[in-house]
């Protein structure tokens, strides 16, 4: 599923910026360091000097109530915000807070929204085709060709996905579900190193639901998983590790037993 | 008898004085007329001959007779005379056709508005073709100056005397110093001391004894005079050949710090000048981009139309002031609220028509009200004509406040950046105090969350379009005032506006305020060095760089809200 | 192969778009041949001045052209446009200028008559080579070009969008417009550039040239139509259009967003400067007043009637916006503002997608 690809465009290495200031670096097993990380938005801390590690191949979940700072967290991770303090590494060596989002996911950590967030007016294809790890600078865009293997793919993906049937139609008007698969797949198609899912769950059949802890079981190992969920029985079909968050700091982490059989966890879901 | 009189009438008027001191203002004016119209009383009985005299010569007799009964009419100590004898310096004297009545005329709309002369009695309207002008020399006109100095010297109010004063700064010789000197020793108000002694400091510059140059120069320094910054720059002076013109070097010297001393204060003024200019610049500003603050910042539509709604606000001024002309001042004040009530009115039309069905698509907003705004245009032009029309300026907000020779203040623009503050507290008044200031904050915030609280948002978007519209209404009243009034009015002024409350940061009040009078100063501050138009190119190239480095302005709004 | 490409360059699958191009070839063709066979008293002959107010329209249709891709396909509403028409247009005055020589009213050399009426010894620098139209043609792209990658790096760099970018572009024109105006520039101030004589060594007034004019301009059109819809075809067009209707999305697929608005922001300014460069030698006359805010929302207007993020919509609104202007203005000048503020109205509530969505609505409907 993951084969190397032959990438032509970089022979273009001239019209390339570098955007990694060092190889990623996994050799201590972690791949996602974030250390004391607050950030807060006019007074109101939705980041409170968290600190959490996510695992190289690891599916992690991340639980917590509303307001706890799961989406925050995902913001300052992709460097759509910056932190106030802190510290968010990616590997041993690559900074995340001196890169911006485009040189982020360059680096390969990419992002499922809350909100299904396709372009509506582009077909599922050219969905995928966007989402596809190539060189992303301008003037490659404007030549840029798709061969035999780019299609073969795309077509790949579009198996995974379910959607081969729609792959002409607008994203605009596929289902709810369906664009929350498209989502997942425009993430494949960027060959991460992270995946960043928010909420991939939400508005779908109990059949769709399966299919999805499925096929994220399926990825874990080849890439890391970071996922955030509130619907608790997909959680416990795929979690090894579950963290949850509780006003923007780690309360506790463990497996999904240990965590629902924590005091303070059911303290903070169920209040006093 | 002229020194008798005088002194009599000094002895009086200090007896009245003591008696309505505790009392107001109001009070000391009304006790100062009953006292003339008491003197002209007792004068009327004593010396109405002469004055009745001289009048009939000044009108019939030759050019001779005529400067003898200037003269005659100047020692009557009548309290007409010195109105008399400054109409006739001003060319306003006339004789009516029979030649037996002297009135003073002064033009308007319909023909000539006539006083008796004698007693200044309003005598009505009049055709030109029945008056005939009392003509004067060029002599005589240089005679009737000093004679209506002397005059003013003997006045009983203390700002007519200082004018008499200033007005012989430039021109005084021996012989008014003399007088002068004699004046001096009754003088009891300050400032017309201070202006005497700068005259005898200016006489003394040209000294003989150089004790005494140098001691006019000590007090020459302290005075904010144009005049003594001229005579000063004299001394320092090379002519063509290169060596000064004034040989004692000690006097140069001294001449020259004082010059520096003078030059430091106007330099001082100058920029209080230039700071005035640019505060009412940026009244302008402010008063032009509130009103978009806060259908911009607020409701988050982009009001193309803005300006326009400006533009009939300063029609309205014209065609209040059409309505009633003989009370330029009332139609002004009337305009405002007149102007507050059309422009909201249309902008309520805007909104419901138009602007409602566009809501979360600004950039349509900002096409259909730009559509709005050529039709507005269109209208205007077709109603009042293409060409400017001019409002009038009220009395009270002509002119200019002369605060020394360096400094004045003309009074509309003054005006106008009061009028900006008014309107400025009214709106956070309205914002901060009233229900629909409160619906209008919280549809701001959270719409949905409004709605779902009851409040009407529809209605409360309708109003808050008006509250801006209106607000525009109200600066255009403002416009009119120092601009003129044409089609083009708002056109000229949308760009500025925009920038203020991009500049200021959006939804925010207080960001328009500090943001139109900032730009306001430094637009004036740039002027003299790089020109009017340079300034505002550099102006609004700021702003450019600025919204680069903050695109939400001075003052933007935080947190995850912003976001959205 | 290579015929199979060029089909597909000049057929698209929107029967509209191929009406349009082939309506424009037809015109190009037919224009300079009824000028030259009918005689001039016939019906069907087209006089100079039509040909040239003809070509006046291709060129304002280019201009439009290159405002929808900006606009429509990237989602900038420019409302400073007009300034690159201008500066393109200012290029080539000053080369027309220079073609004056002798001939102009002081009889100067070197200096045009403006410079000599404020007293102008030397020619300023930036005058320099204008006089050699191999010097002044690539200024026509480059001057717009450089002021729009120069403004937009800025202003995409930092971020700026929506209201903002519209408001700062419409400050930009409006500030090139006072400085034009003013006679230290060395721009000919108020008046502008006029009075022009030769064009390339052929008289600027005769039919041949303005039928020459006119040809060119159709084919910029007709060349800049089909290179922007080859572009919006590539993947470059379709992150342009990701980008328009989700921005942070496809920062978050690790495109350079910035980027990609500067290069099409850049090409469309050179359009733009190219379309200024065509009408000013047909209209005989370059000012400041081309850089009024006015004239830049003008140029939206087309674009909406027309029916954005089609290329032949901004066209259509173009060409049909302008007739309507001359016919309006010469009968009722009045009701020129009028009816241009109502269209804008009622195109902008009732018909956002314009004259082109309008009759896709229709083929959709006949198709159902």
């Amino acid at each position: 599923m993951n084969k190397p690809l032959m990438d032509r465009y970089k022979t273009f290495d001239f019209v390339r910026k570098p955007v990694k200031p060092g190889e990623l670096d996994v050799s201590h097993k972690t791949i996602l360091y974030l250390e004391d990380v607050s950030v807060s938005f006019d007074g109101f801390k939705a980041l409170n000097n968290l600190s959490l590690y996510i695992d190289n191949g690891e599916l992690r979940c991340l639980i917590g109530p509303n307001g706890a700072g799961k989406t925050t967290l995902m913001d300052v991770i992709t460097g759509k915000t910056k932190p106030d303090s802190g510290s968010v590494f990616f590997g041993q060596t690559i900074d995340l807070l001196e890169m911006d989002e485009p040189a982020i996911a360059q680096a390969g950590i990419c992002r499922k929204f809350q909100k299904p967030s396709v372009f509506e007016n582009l077909s599922v294809f050219e969905n995928l085709e966007l989402a596809m790890k190539a060189d992303k600078g301008a003037w490659p865009a404007l030549f840029a060709r798709l061969n035999g293997e780019h299609r073969d793919r795309i077509e790949e993906v579009l198996t995974t996905i379910g959607l081969t049937e729609h792959s002409a139609q607008q994203a605009g008007i596929l289902s709810h579900g369906q664009k929350q698969w498209l989502e997942i797949g425009m993430l494949l198609m960027q060959e991460p190193k992270v995946m960043l899912v928010d909420e991939p769950v939400a508005g779908m059949t109990h059949q769709e639901i399966d299919r999805t802890a499925e096929l994220l079981l399926s990825l874990q190992g080849k890439h890391s998983i970071v996922v955030v969920e509130h619907d608790m029985e997909f959680v416990r079909s795929i979690a090894r590790k579950v963290t949850v968050l509780h006003e923007g700091s780690v309360l506790t982490e463990g497996t999904m037993d240990e965590v629902q059989n924590d005091p303070r966890v059911i303290q903070v879901y169920l209040g006093d | 008898m002229k020194a008798d009189s005088f002194k009599w009438r000094m002895s009086l008027l200090a007896l009245l004085m003591l008696c309505v001191r505790p009392g107001i203002a109001l009070d000391e004016s009304t006790a100062e007329t009953a006292e003339s119209q008491e003197v002209s009383e007792q004068q009327a009985e004593t010396v109405l001959d002469p004055f009745a005299d001289a009048l009939a010569r000044l009108i019939s007799g030759s050019m001779k007779e005529r400067e003898q009964a200037s003269e005659q009419l100047s020692v009557t100590g009548h309290p007409e005379a010195l109105p008399v004898l400054e109409a006739l310096l001003d060319g306003r004297l006339y004789a009516l056709r029979d030649k037996q009545t002297a009135v003073i005329a002064t033009e308007s709309g319909q023909g000539y508005r006539i006083a008796e002369a004698s007693t200044g009695a309003d005598l009505g309207l009049i055709e030109r073709s029945d008056l005939s002008k009392v003509n004067i020399t060029n002599s005589l006109r240089t005679k009737l100056r000093k004679k209506i100095s002397l005059l003013q010297l003997q006045s009983d109010d203390a700002s007519v005397r200082l004018s008499a004063v200033n007005a012989m700064v430039k021109t005084a010789d021996a012989k008014t110093l003399e007088l002068l000197k004699e004046y001096e020793s009754t003088e009891s108000d300050e400032d017309v001391l201070s202006s005497m002694r700068l005259i005898f400091a200016l006489n003394d510059l040209q000294n003989n004894d150089k004790s005494v140059r140098l001691d006019a120069m000590d007090t020459l320094k302290e005075y904010n005079s144009l005049e003594a910054y001229n005579r000063l720059s004299v001394l320092v002076e090379k002519d063509s050949a290169g060596n000064f013109i004034e040989q004692d070097v000690e006097v140069r010297k001294k001449a020259q710090s004082a010059l520096k001393k003078i030059e430091a204060r106007l330099q001082f003024y100058n920029s209080v000048e230039t700071m005035f200019f640019g505060l009412s610049l940026g009244a302008v500003l402010v008063l032009a981009a509130i009103g978009l603050a806060i259908t911009f910042g607020v409701m988050g539509v982009i009001n193309m139309a803005h300006g326009e709604l400006m533009m009939l606000g300063a029609y309205t001024t014209y065609v209040m002031q059409q309505i009633m002309p003989n009370h330029i001042g009332l139609s002004v004040i009337l305009a405002i609220p007149a102007a507050f009530m059309i422009s909201a009115l249309v902008g309520v039309a805007i909104e419901r028509g138009i602007i409602r069905f566009l809501y979360g698509r600004p950039l349509e907003t900002l096409l259909a009200t730009f559509g709005i705004s050529l039709f507005l245009q269109q209208t205007v032009r077709s109603i009042f004509s293409p060409l400017n029309r001019s409002v009038t300026t009220p009395e009270w907000m002509s002119g200019s406040w002369q605060i020394n020779d360096f400094l004045s203040l003309t009074w509309n623009r003054f005006y106008i950046v009061l009028f900006c503050l008014l309107v400025f507290a009214a709106l956070l008044q309205i914002l901060k105090k009233t229900r629909l200031g409160l619906e209008v904050r919280a549809v701001a915030q959270n719409r949905n969350m409004a709605k779902a609280m009851g409040i009407p948002t529809a209605r409360v978007d309708a109003m808050t379009f008006g509250l801006g519209s209106g607000i525009a209404g109200v600066a255009g009243v403002a416009l009119s005032q120092i601009t003129n009034v044409g089609p083009n009015l708002g056109q000229s002024y949308i760009v500025d506006s925009f920038m203020v409350v991009v500049f200021g940061g959006v939804g925010n009040l207080w960001g328009t305020l500090v943001a139109g009078f900032s730009l306001g100063i430094a637009n004036k501050m740039l002027e003299p060095h790089a020109g009017a138009v340079l300034a505002k190119i550099l102006v609004l190239v700021f702003i450019i760089l600025f919204i680069q480095k903050r695109p939400r302005g001075l003052f933007p709004q935080k947190g995850r809200a912003a976001e959205a | 192969m290579k015929s199979l490409f060029l089909g597909s360059l000049f057929f698209s699958n929107d029967k509209t778009a191929n009406v349009v191009l082939f309506s424009l070839i037809a015109l190009i063709v037919l224009v300079p041949l009824c000028n030259a066979i009918f005689p001039s008293a016939s019906a069907l002959h087209f006089s100079a001045y039509t040909v040239s107010l003809l070509g006046k329209y291709l060129t304002f249709a280019l201009l439009g052209l290159s405002l929808d891709l900006v606009w429509g396909y990237c989602g900038i509403l420019a409302l400073g446009h007009g300034a690159f028409f201008a500066l393109g247009g200012y290029s080539m005055g000053m080369y027309l200028m220079r073609q004056i020589g002798e001939r102009g009213v002081y009889g100067d050399p070197v200096l045009p008559d403006f410079m000599v009426f404020l007293d102008w010894k030397e020619l300023p620098w930036y005058w320099y080579g204008f006089d050699q139209f191999w010097f002044a043609l690539p200024m026509v792209f480059l001057a717009p070009g450089v002021l729009a990658f120069v403004f937009g790096w800025l202003a995409f760099r930092s971020r700026v969008t929506g209201v903002y970018l519209s408001i700062i572009t419409q400050a930009l024109t409006y500030a090139l417009m006072l400085a034009f105006f003013r006679n230290e520039m060395g721009f000919g101030g108020n008046n502008g550039l006029t009075d022009f004589k030769d064009i390339l060594g052929f008289n600027i007034q005769s039919e041949a040239v303005r039928v020459a004019l006119f040809m060119i301009s159709g084919l910029a059109l007709i060349g800049a139509f089909l290179l922007s819809r080859w572009i919006s075809c590539t993947k470059l067009g379709r992150v342009v259009t990701a980008v328009r209707d989700h921005e942070a999305r496809v920062r978050f697929l690790g495109y350079r967003v910035e980027m990609f608005k500067l290069w099409i922001f850049v090409f469309a300014a050179m359009l733009a400067g190219l379309a200024g460069a065509l009408y000013v030698p047909q209209v005989g006359i370059i000012n400041p007043s081309e850089f009024s805010p006015l004239n830049s929302l003008e140029i939206v207007v087309w674009v909406a009637i027309g029916g954005r993020g089609t290329l032949y919509g901004a066209i259509i609104g173009a060409m049909l916006v302008n007739y309507g202007k001359t016919v309006l203005t010469g009968l009722l000048p009045e009701i020129w503002l009028f009816t241009l503020g109502a269209t804008f109205v009622l195109v902008t509530v009732f018909m956002p997608n314009g004259l082109a969505g309008l009759l896709l609505k229709k083929r959709e409907e006949m198709h159902t």
